[in-house]
């Protein structure tokens, strides 16, 4: 006889109480706790802290926190319930209508209510919010009672459900700026009211940004730390050291040197987490100029592919900090296949396709120069120019490194004045947002950024991305993706290098830091320090 | 009174001055590609021509240049340096917010140096060729040469990380401390080690200076006389020696101050200090050009200022200066 049966009455009862006990401890340590404060990088200092007047990254921690949208999304990229605690999309696809929360008020006291919703879908997005006004301009927006919000299209948009986040649409208070001064002027901008958890503060030029626990959120017993502070640490060395004195407990994206980053993994008290970026899926790029020779010859950029090691791109030079892409769409995305055209590392393929082309090697054996403007964001870019240099050189294609500040890179690629160049852009959450415009041709457009600017042209690739946009059905989509991504990938439009992994690490007692697809531009309202 | 003369003559050519500095600036920076309407579609991370068009008529960057100028000159002779392009604040508002905290850094630092600096370059010049002098130039040899920002990082190392004794960064706990001598002790305490870091390379240069300035000077033929008169040393040192071997430092120190605004932005990224230098900084890759223009024309004038001051400090210390004139 063993186990429970051996026991007597009393023993069975002391187990019993130990199992309670047990139990107890046990939830007691899911539980979050109340209070705290946090304390976070930030860097650079953001030019503002309202969503859609700027839209930096740096604007996007502090202001998620308190502004909110109808919807977010999980790492799947579903939609979950925000401001909206229920939606329906009509078969057609053509009318979206949201049911609010009633019970949520703004910072300043006053209801939110669906006059807020029109507001900022019809007035404020149109007017200060580039990425999401043509999005916005699509839809007419009604309000049939207090509490119920209709968009109504012309057509079927496919991104639409995927556009109601805090950042692609932050819904703002119409009191506070539906008034005589200009949007972009209105003294709220530098003390934000919003629905989120968390209230504005205090910001001090140089120093910090300091955010309150919002008392009336609603969300019942939310959010758990009474207080957040982004300070401005302009120093990387500085950022790393202050994480590991226990000084901040949470820095993300840019703010740690990646070179870093497995130090800091190492040390007990910190953790890491590479999640969080699906809704913005970053992916880095050599763009080639098409209009130009010898870039215009798809055999050049297909032996450019093959000349390029990707793993030692992502091993070493963004310390396994990031994946091997195969064409236009982010692996996270619904929409993302790989069975597309591939390029292994293949120098001898490369010299092949390069003698096809009748591009011999001279003398110094050399077959061609050409210039690559290197993305001005720190030493990590510059070493990747250097290795495309010296990748691109073993296949007989001199490479000049050229070099300038953000605004000079941004104007010569703007201007199309430029042989090769790296970049990063954020996909974002559909196709249709943040891939189609690197690739359609109406989307060339001279002085204008993140557009079209390799000049890539196909007539195909147009009419099935404009038709993906406007289709309602989601496997429909996906079938028309998966096509696009095939020819783009033989036609090498651009060099996907890798796609970004952006670190985001916090103090292991911080929890509940990265729970869905928004990352760290989540509202922060489950963030809690365990005891 | 011709000191009276001086001063008006000199705010006459300081005027003339600033006005060319103004203008040059405001084509120097244009000069650089791109514009704030690039920067700012830049980080908006998409844009359209309406965007750009909208920055660039907002801010007047479609006049031309004759013209910007002009309003530009306009409004500076009614104090009104403009709107920042970024963060659409006026521009003498985020200047005059950061200014305090860059004095209280580069002045601290600045008195440190004056005071040691001299004090032991001229101990230096009175034991020359001792162990201390030795030991005080291979210091002073060291924290010139080495780069500032290093000596910050060390400075955080040892006195943050390792015996946490002194905050790493920032000018307030991160916590803030309640009452009015708390906060002052607060900020003294995260003033300590980048007023430090600023203040060894300049401690290094006065020490230097001095000493060699002494040198020079002692062998001088009218020292000779007070030490043949049978003068004390220490009174031949401070009244025949220093006063002569003043002049250099006194140049030194006038021109020093002048870029007692611009001149901590390695200490202040380091220190995580909110001073004006990194506002600049950060205004320059941003194509801020009006809070750019701000910052040139607070610190040109700082710099014209402090040249007349120094001026008059030199006619004091050396009356054949004035002479000369």
């Amino acid at each position: 006889m063993h186990g429970l049966q051996s026991m007597g009455l009393v023993g069975r009862l002391m187990a019993a109480v130990f199992a309670i006990v047990l139990l107890g401890a046990g939830m007691a340590a899911a539980q979050p706790k109340q209070g705290g404060t946090l304390n976070s990088t930030l860097w650079p200092e953001p030019p503002g802290i309202v969503i859609g007047i700027h839209l930096n990254a740096p604007t996007l921690l502090p202001s998620t926190k308190m502004f909110e949208g109808l919807l977010t999304y999980d790492f799947d990229l579903n939609p979950q319930p925000v401001l909206a605690e229920s939606w329906e999309v009509s078969a057609d696809g053509l009318t979206y209508t949201f049911k609010l929360r009633q019970n949520v008020k703004w910072h300043d006291g006053k209801p939110f209510t669906a006059q807020d919703v029109v507001y900022s879908l019809t007035k404020f997005i149109p007017e200060v919010h580039p990425r999401s006004a043509p999005t916005f301009k699509r839809a007419e927006v009604t309000a049939p009672d207090d509490y119920t919000v209709v968009l109504t299209l012309k057509e079927p948009y496919g991104p639409m459900l995927r556009s109601f986040d805090a950042i692609s649409a932050p819904i703002v208070p119409r009191h506070v700026y539906d008034v005589a001064t200009p949007i972009r002027e209105n003294p709220a901008n530098r003390a934000p009211i919003g629905t989120g958890p968390f209230k504005f503060g205090e910001w001090r030029s140089g120093e910090y940004i300091h955010l309150l626990r919002n008392e009336n959120y609603w969300l019942y017993g939310r959010p758990y730390l009474d207080e957040i502070y982004y300070r401005f640490v302009p120093d990387s060395a500085s950022r790393a050291l202050a994480l590991e004195t226990g000084q901040v407990q949470l820095a993300t994206q840019n703010d740690i040197e990646l070179v870093d980053v497995a130090r800091l993994k190492a040390m007990p008290h910190l953790e890491v987490t590479t999640k969080g970026w699906e809704w913005g899926a970053p992916i880095s790029w050599l763009e080639m100029n098409l209009r130009r020779a010898p870039f215009s010859d798809v055999r050049f950029r297909k032996a450019v592919m093959h000349a390029l090691n990707r793993e030692f791109i992502r091993d070493s030079i963004f310390f396994g900090l990031a994946s091997v892409p195969t064409g236009p769409i982010h692996s996270s995305s619904p929409f993302y296949t790989d069975d597309v055209p591939t390029y292994d590392y293949n120098p001898d393929k490369a010299r092949a396709l390069l003698d096809e082309m009748g591009l011999k090697p001279d003398g110094n054996g050399v077959r061609a120069t050409v210039g690559l403007l290197g993305l001005p964001y720190g030493e990590l870019w510059d070493r990747l120019s250097q290795y495309i240099r010296q990748a691109l050189g073993e296949v007989g294609i001199g490479v000049t490194i050229e070099t300038a500040d953000v605004a000079g890179w941004g104007n010569r690629i703007s201007n199309w004045d430029v042989d090769m160049s790296t970049t990063y852009l954020t996909t974002l959450s559909d196709p249709a947002l943040g891939v189609a415009r690197s690739y359609i041709t109406s989307n060339q457009r001279k002085g204008v950024l993140f557009t079209n600017t390799s000049g890539y042209s196909d007539p195909e690739v147009d009419r099935l991305f404009a038709e993906a946009a406007s289709a309602a059905d989601e496997g429909k989509r996906r079938e028309l993706y998966a096509k696009v991504q095939k020819i783009v990938a033989d036609e090498v439009a651009l060099a996907w290098l890798v796609e970004l992994q952006w670190p985001t690490i916090h103090n292991a007692k911080l929890k509940n830091v990265v729970r869905n697809g928004l990352g760290p531009n989540d509202n922060f309202a489950e963030a809690y320090f365990e005891e | 009174m011709p000191q009276a003369g001086f001063v008006l003559q000199w705010v006459g050519k300081a005027v003339a001055v600033v006005l060319a500095i103004t203008i040059l600036n405001f084509f120097l920076i244009r000069l650089a590609p791109g514009d704030p309407a690039i920067v700012m579609a830049g980080e908006a991370g998409a844009a359209d021509q309406q965007f750009l068009d909208r920055v660039r008529e907002e801010f007047g960057l479609n006049q031309p240049l004759m013209v910007q100028l002009w309003t530009y000159l306009k409004n500076v002779l009614t104090l009104d340096l403009g709107v920042s392009y970024r963060t659409q604040r006026p521009v003498t508002e985020m200047i005059f917010e950061r200014l305090p905290a860059t004095l209280l850094l580069t002045g601290t630092a600045y008195v440190m140096a004056l005071v040691v600096g001299p004090l032991l370059g001229a101990l230096a010049a009175m034991r020359q060729r001792s162990v201390f002098d030795s030991l005080l130039m291979v210091a002073a040899l060291v924290f010139y040469a080495t780069p500032i920002f290093w000596v910050g990082l060390l400075l955080i190392l040892v006195f943050s990380v390792q015996l946490g004794w002194l905050p790493p960064f920032g000018m307030h706990s991160m916590i803030p401390v309640k009452g009015a001598m708390a906060q002052m002790l607060d900020t003294l305490k995260h003033l300590v080690l980048p007023s430090t870091t600023l203040a060894l390379f300049y401690i290094a240069v006065y020490v230097r200076l001095t000493r060699a300035s002494m040198l020079e000077t002692s062998s001088l033929d009218y020292v000779k006389t007070a030490r043949a008169k049978g003068l004390p040393e220490w009174r031949v040192a401070t009244a025949h020696i220093l006063r002569t071997a003043l002049i250099p430092i006194i140049t030194f120190a006038g021109l020093q101050a002048g870029h007692l605004v611009g001149g901590a932005i390695v200490v202040e990224t380091v220190f995580a200090w909110p001073g004006i230098g990194r506002l600049a900084f950060d205004a320059l890759f941003q194509r801020d050009y009006n809070l750019l223009l701000g910052v040139f024309l607070v610190s040109a004038l700082m710099v014209v200022f402090f040249n007349m001051v120094t001026d008059l400090a030199l006619r004091i210390a050396d009356p054949r200066i004035a002479g000369r004139n």
